[in-house]
């Protein structure tokens, strides 16, 4: 196999906190020991509920915040950090899309100098080309002409994701983070987003991390999935197969807490307690005081993330047997 | 159904600041019945709920008629529908930590509505306090009494919510988004506790949300709202089988799977219209796959339609069983 578009190894992010003024300082490791690699073409999702890291995962592999450890290697070389030689240069082959499209817009620029900018930034071609890369940009991502010259608060919000899509695919990057791009959307207009970025994906052969809480939506645009629980992967594979037959027991419950109109009420999985708090990390695997089947093995050890079939892996001491209690089902 | 409605919205119209934001709701909620209320934002879905329990200022204009129990309570004197509010109808809403007076311990405010609408003195309205956290689930329930909305989680914040919805024994707990700021696991945990306070207590529920997932396994009959008014009605398991209107079938299809074959979600073009420019006539026709030019000369009734289905009605002149699915709607894509 080819070198991979992105390579993340063994990242850790820590964050000191201070409980109050004169309290005493704890570290939270928002990442813990993450890696993961990016392939040219491919959606990569990150799953996970809110502070389980997966935002912050997508930081580090953009550089825009940098590793406490760990290595990231982006088309065979070290990524530059901020403020580093070639980091400028490192910005316009990866780009971000945002939640918010309000805020990720400037107000005071129509949406033609938006999507104009990286590309003047940039030195795209003459400007010449660089107003027919803006056209081109504009009927990609299904607005008109007459959009162009708007200001942001004068279109709707799914044509302002829209614009900011455009505006990250200007300067024709290799790679695309979008942090939870659908959630400030409406329902209907959602589907238009997963349609789009599966069409420019399908279209443009443009790698992508994908980060989401919605699992339906990853499933749509994502050829593998990886599952984050308390800054850790705890699973990884092709969506389909992770979410048909998910190993984990954190994700056989998210998986089965998606409400679905089609889907009848059938056996769901209830997990008792709160949502982790990354300040108070359980001993041993995270997840274990939730667990319906955690063993005493799992109180102690953390479990790594192991492969149990190609493409597949899970960090889970049932799924290996290692647990010293009940197992749960291999995969063949 | 009984033959007398719980609670019954007639002509429901409320304007703000000249802009019309509800225009004729008509809904009725069976005594103890779990309604869903399902819509995009700007449908009027949350409105249609302030506005039928006066908990939307003056600069609101609201007519039409909101009966409870036969009694028109819509401009009641605000002491009247003070009784109303958390003795018969209780609201919870999305954000539970707003919702909260962060100021104050969570048994307080819990005690407060106990005070308030069952005249407990204050021993008394701990222990029942008490007694609803432990019913909802919260755990370490004494120690918990104590606590600030700020040392909860979000998930326990709605619990509290839901317990001081629930002290004044309401006949009808009006739910708006309640899980939308929760983790999906949190929210399981929270439609479940719903759930099971309705076949505890016989409560009337209403839940306002985008999610028809978390209507379809919540409630049993269902109104969907588009741009102030009501466009489909129908028994929950009917609406998600053979949705009648246009936009409730193009909602569905809207909606990736989480299971079976991958297949393109079809999406509903266009945006929510804005209220203060609505097109004339139906206004989902501008992105209606049925539309015809009868459907901008008037905007459709909300109506039956079979005589063998009195619980299913839809706004649309092109309403009958007999179209099921929205066609492949194409995106456009890069040259």
């Amino acid at each position: 196999m080819t070198v991979p578009l992105l390579k993340a190894e063994r990242l850790v992010r820590r964050y000191g906190v201070r409980h109050g003024f004169f309290g005493r300082k704890s570290t939270v490791h928002a990442v813990d020991d993450v890696s993961l690699t990016i392939r040219r073409g491919e959606t990569l999702a990150l799953v996970g509920e809110s502070g389980c890291g997966k935002s912050t995962t997508g930081r580090l592999l953009i550089g825009l915040e940098p590793a406490d450890a760990g290595a990231i290697s982006f088309d065979g070389t070290v990524l530059p950090m901020p403020h580093e030689p070639g980091w400028r240069s490192s910005r316009a082959r990866m780009q971000m899309v945002f939640q918010d499209p309000l805020a990720a817009l400037d107000r005071h620029l129509t949406i033609r100098e938006q999507i104009r900018e990286p590309l003047d930034i940039h030195r795209f071609g003459s400007p010449s080309e660089r107003a027919e890369r803006v056209a081109a940009l504009l009927s990609a991502v299904g607005l008109g002409t007459d959009h162009a010259t708007r200001y942001p608060h004068e279109l709707s919000g799914g044509q302002r994701q829209r614009a900011v899509l455009a505006r990250a695919l200007a300067p024709r990057p290799d790679l695309i983070v979008c942090d939870e791009p659908m959630s400030a959307l409406d329902v209907s207009i959602q589907a238009q987003i997963i349609n789009l970025l599966a069409d420019l994906q399908a279209e443009l052969g443009t790698a992508m991390l994908f980060i989401s809480h919605d699992l339906r939506a990853v499933r749509q645009v994502s050829h593998r999935v990886a599952v984050m629980y308390l800054g850790r992967i705890v699973e990884e594979g092709p969506p389909d197969e992770v979410f048909g037959a998910p190993l984990h027991p954190y994700t056989q419950a998210l998986v089965s807490a998606i409400p679905h109109p089609r889907r009848r009420r059938t056996e769901r999985i209830l997990l008792p307690g709160d949502p982790p708090n990354p300040m108070n990390r359980p001993k041993g695997c995270a997840f274990h005081p939730r667990c319906p089947i955690a063993g005493s093995a799992c109180k102690l050890q953390l479990p790594a993330l192991e492969p149990v079939k190609e493409s597949r892996s899970v960090a889970c001491h049932a799924v290996h047997g290692t647990t010293g209690g009940p197992a749960i089902r291999r995969l063949a | 159904m009984s033959t007398r409605p719980f609670l019954e919205l007639t002509d429901l119209c409320v304007s703000i600041g000249g802009i019309s934001v509800l225009r004729g709701v008509n809904l009725m909620v069976a005594r103890g019945e779990a309604v869903g209320i399902v819509g995009e934002s700007g449908s009027g879905k949350s409105v249609t709920w302030l506005a039928a329990l006066g908990l939307l200022g003056r600069k609101a204009r609201v007519a039409g008629r909101v009966r409870l129990q036969g009694e028109d309570i819509l401009h009641m004197p605000a002491p009247f529908l003070d009784r109303v509010r958390g003795a018969r109808i209780a609201m919870i809403f999305q954000d539970p930590a707003s919702s909260l007076n962060p100021v104050h311990k969570v048994g307080d405010q819990v005690s407060e509505v106990l005070r308030l609408h069952r005249g407990m003195d204050r021993r008394a309205a701990r222990a029942e306090a008490r007694r609803l956290f432990d019913a909802v689930g919260i755990s370490d329930a004494g120690r918990r009494l104590d606590a600030y909305p700020h040392e909860l989680s979000g998930g326990q914040n709605q619990r509290v919510m839901i317990a001081a919805a629930l002290a004044g024994e309401p006949d009808l707990l009006v739910a708006d988004e309640p899980t939308t700021a929760l983790d999906v696991t949190i929210q399981a945990q929270i439609l479940d506790l719903l759930r099971e306070v309705r076949t505890e207590t016989g409560m009337g529920l209403v839940i306002i949300s985008h999610d028809l997932g978390i209507i379809a396994e919540t409630c049993s009959r269902v109104a969907v709202m588009y741009a102030g008014r009501v466009v489909e009605e129908a028994p929950v398991d009917d609406l998600l089988e053979r949705p009648i209107h246009p936009y409730t079938a193009a909602l569905l299809a809207a909606l990736p799977n989480v299971d079976g074959p991958r297949r393109r979600v079809t999406a509903i073009p266009g945006s929510v219209p804005d209220l203060v420019r609505l097109p004339p006539g139906c206004p989902f026709g501008p992105r209606c796959r049925r539309h015809t030019s009868a459907c901008d000369a008037a905007e459709p009734a909300l109506a039956s339609v079979d005589a063998e289905h009195p619980g299913r009605r839809a706004a649309c002149f092109h309403s009958s069983f007999a179209h099921a699915r929205a066609p492949e709607h194409k995106e456009v894509v890069l040259a």
